[in-house]
């Protein structure tokens, strides 16, 4: 490498930050845990359409519902925010687009994931069944 | 976040996508992200939903009756739609992560088999749904 360059074009000519592979495993990871979870999530959307307040809140009361539900928030979230994070990262060139984008999305799924277990742990407590 | 130097700007980027035939493999490829943005709105749903069920019923009825109303249904029947094909195209790749399923007829087979494995599920879902509502009622 030539002496007239900055340090800065020095440092990103180095090659990637060795960070790529903990996100490809942690995609694929959840992947695997959301098929798992999938004929329990088609199972339960076909049982509950058309039940009523007490009856959907019957089954989210039961501690196996109720930590699948949760099970599939963290993975769902963990997964949808890593994917779209990817769309964002190869089609949004603006740099404050971007960083504005990427920072939505983590804040978003971390948000929306955290108030749906707490809504569920309150179904699940305000029940009497635990 | 490279930045790109001058020189390369006048470059051809690849691939070009004005040039390149549309093929299955490429429509199931970005059919997958389309469907993975479109599941990201669909846990949003899930999340109101929940939200709904631990506010109480005035809520929950509010909800349930904004997603039993036509324009309601049709979304979740775009979301079920893009789970199965996300479902579908999702194993796809996991196969290829394990290194099967990369020759050209395979990957093609495969795509088509995706995109007809989410249209079929989707329906007998569905199918599915309506009887057992039917039934309860």
């Amino acid at each position: 490498m030539s002496d007239l360059v900055t340090p800065l074009r020095r440092a990103r000519g180095l090659g990637s930050a060795k960070h790529g592979v903990g996100h490809f495993i942690g995609q694929r990871v959840s992947a695997v845990a959301i098929l798992l979870l999938a004929p329990w999530v088609l199972w339960s959307g076909a049982r509950l359409a058309g039940s009523d307040f007490d009856g959907v809140r019957r089954w989210l009361a039961q501690p196996l519902d109720a930590a699948l539900t949760i099970l599939l928030l963290l993975a769902g979230f963990y997964h949808a925010q890593l994917g779209v994070r990817v769309i964002v990262e190869d089609y949004v060139d603006g740099r404050i687009a971007r960083v504005a984008l990427l920072v939505l999305n983590a804040f978003v799924a971390a948000a929306a994931a955290v108030l749906a277990v707490v809504c569920v742990l309150s179904v699940v407590l305000g029940s009497g069944a635990v | 976040m490279a930045e790109i130097p001058r020189l390369d700007q006048t470059r051809p980027l690849s691939p070009h996508m004005q040039i390149w035939r549309w093929h299955v493999t490429m429509a199931a490829s970005i059919l997958h992200r389309v469907t993975g943005v479109a599941l990201w709105a669909g846990l949003l749903i899930l999340v109101a939903w929940l939200y709904a069920l631990a506010a109480g019923p005035v809520a929950f009825s509010a909800v349930a009756g904004a997603l039993a109303s036509l324009p309601g249904l049709a979304i979740l029947f775009m979301v079920t739609l893009s789970l199965f094909f996300h479902l579908a195209n999702g194993i796809r790749h996991l196969a290829w992560d394990l290194g099967f399923g990369f020759q050209l007829k395979t990957a093609d087979a495969t795509a088509w088999g995706a995109g007809l494995f989410a249209l079929a599920a989707n329906l007998g879902f569905w199918a599915w749904i309506v009887t057992a509502v039917r039934a309860a009622s």
